[in-house]
């Protein structure tokens, strides 16, 4: 089946060590797009329109264009048209925090838009203070809007960090295919049990990821 | 009896459309005023002008001297004095029935968590609510979760109490136990300024009765002239609409 490659040398501890590469960039650019994000979606909920417009834009380049154009744009395209001397990982960065900005500053705004002003307007009757309003009322309850949906960009934006390969960075998915060129003769079917590693080392950690923020969404839901 | 409200020429205008207009009253102090009129008079507008959410463009509203105005800073302190219940309940998602109704005493009056409580839960006793200390509004009827929004504004202990058609959006059946807590609180005697379309409720309920229409105080009384003698056609026609005539 072609599992046996994977004990050769040290083949597994590669497989990992790439798995790490992905994990690494996917979370970098996580962390980015939460920060960020929640600052420009909280811009966004003051309804200023130059902002808004900006944001919008953003946005739509993000949901228009493949990210692998955008990976090429920048690692390819920005360093010669810029000058700039980019490191693949650090383009790759760039590239999914300028996704994940763009949707987490989507969901911020919905969640704020989400919340009936009838809400605001009754704990100000129960003489509570603006600030008080947002860290008691309006806060909590967007997080719990939030959380599980931009868990849910975490676990695919992980998926997508397969992508970067094709920058050359030597990611868990391009390992494998090392593995398997470097064992063609030896083992020909290296194929389907790298393959099928490399499937249950996603599965491995997407699906805890997954299964929380369903049950975020149990716990929380009103 | 002291006077504890007084609005004089209050004057409330959305861009050109004038909602309310001169519109004059006092209420004294234990006393309840129901405020009747067709759809869209102004009503609701007018109640929460009262507290402060909504901007007057003339006249005033004063609290026991103390002016309530949208852009005044202490706009807080007066809010604690003037509770009030609205029509879609509105408690918090994301708290307990115990801490939807404890969390301003505790936050705003800086009071002490486990005296809040205590009164709370005599509070929910009383409404019958005492058993979903620990749900969420989620798991209340439409009727148990005005309850509660009664509990919560009242634990704020205002001298004023302004219930925005609080049976409105409720089933037929569980507009009664939402009443019947308003009536209990009649008898104690709260002070409450009341908008509704229950007339059998306003008659029991009410001291005094205003029929607001077109943003304007039509006709002003005590409750059992302003229903058995209508001085204005006006309110003649709207309380006819209440009465069916056998065929």
């Amino acid at each position: 089946m072609g599992f046996d490659v994977l004990l050769k040398g040290n083949n597994l501890i590669r497989l990992f060590g790439g798995l790490m590469v992905a994990l690494r960039i996917s979370l970098i650019s996580v962390a980015i797009s939460i920060l960020l994000g929640i600052v420009i979606g909280m811009l966004e909920a003051y309804n200023n329109k130059v902002i808004n417009a900006i944001a919008r834009i953003h946005l739509e380049i993000v949901r228009i264009m493949p990210q692998m154009v955008l990976l090429f744009i920048v690692y390819f395209g920005a360093t010669k048209a810029l000058g700039l001397n980019l490191t693949a990982e650090a383009s790759a960065i760039i590239v999914f925090s300028f996704w994940g900005v763009a949707e987490m500053a989507d969901l911020v705004r919905g969640a704020f838009a989400s919340i009936p002003v009838i809400q605001y307007e009754s704990s100000f009757s129960l003489g509570m203070s603006r600030l008080q309003v947002y860290v008691h009322i309006i806060i909590p309850q967007i997080i719990r809007r939030m959380l599980p949906l931009s868990i849910n960009l975490i676990t695919r934006m992980i998926k997508t960090t397969s992508l970067v390969m094709m920058i050359g960075i030597v990611e868990v998915l391009k390992v494998g295919q090392q593995i398997i060129e470097a064992n063609r003769k030896s083992s020909p079917s290296a194929a389907f049990g790298v393959f099928a590693t490399i499937f249950l080392l996603y599965f491995l950690v997407c699906f805890p990821i997954s299964v929380f923020s369903k049950y975020l969404e149990k716990r929380w839901e009103y | 009896m002291d006077e504890i409200l007084r609005v004089s020429h209050l004057q409330k205008k959305y861009d050109d459309f004038t909602v309310l207009d001169d519109v004059n009253f006092t209420v004294k102090k234990g006393e309840v005023v129901v405020i009747v009129g067709p759809s869209g008079c102004g009503k609701s507008t007018l109640l929460r002008c009262l507290n402060g959410l909504e901007e007057i463009q003339e006249g005033s509203v004063l609290l026991d001297g103390a002016v309530v105005n949208p852009n005044k800073k202490d706009l807080c302190k007066t809010r604690e004095r003037i509770g009030m219940v609205f029509q879609s309940y509105d408690l918090f998602p994301h708290k307990t029935i115990l801490q939807n109704v404890t969390l301003a005493p505790i936050l705003v009056k800086k009071r002490k968590k486990e005296e809040v409580c205590q009164e709370a839960l005599a509070l929910l006793k009383r409404v019958g609510l005492l058993s979903k200390k620990d749900q969420y509004p989620r798991q209340l009827s439409g009727g148990q979760k005005q309850r509660v929004a009664i509990v919560r504004a009242l634990m704020m202990q205002p001298e004023v109490l302004l219930l925005d058609e609080i049976t409105a959006s409720l089933d037929p059946e569980m507009v009664r136990e939402v009443l019947d807590v308003v009536l209990s609180l009649a008898k104690e005697g709260r002070t409450m300024l009341i908008v509704t379309h229950e007339m059998q409720f306003a008659r029991a309920v009410a001291d005094r009765m205003i029929f607001l229409e077109g943003g304007k105080i039509v006709e002003e009384d005590e409750t059992k002239s302003f229903f058995e003698h209508p001085k204005t056609d006006r309110l003649k026609q709207f309380l006819q609409t209440f009465t069916y005539e056998d065929l």
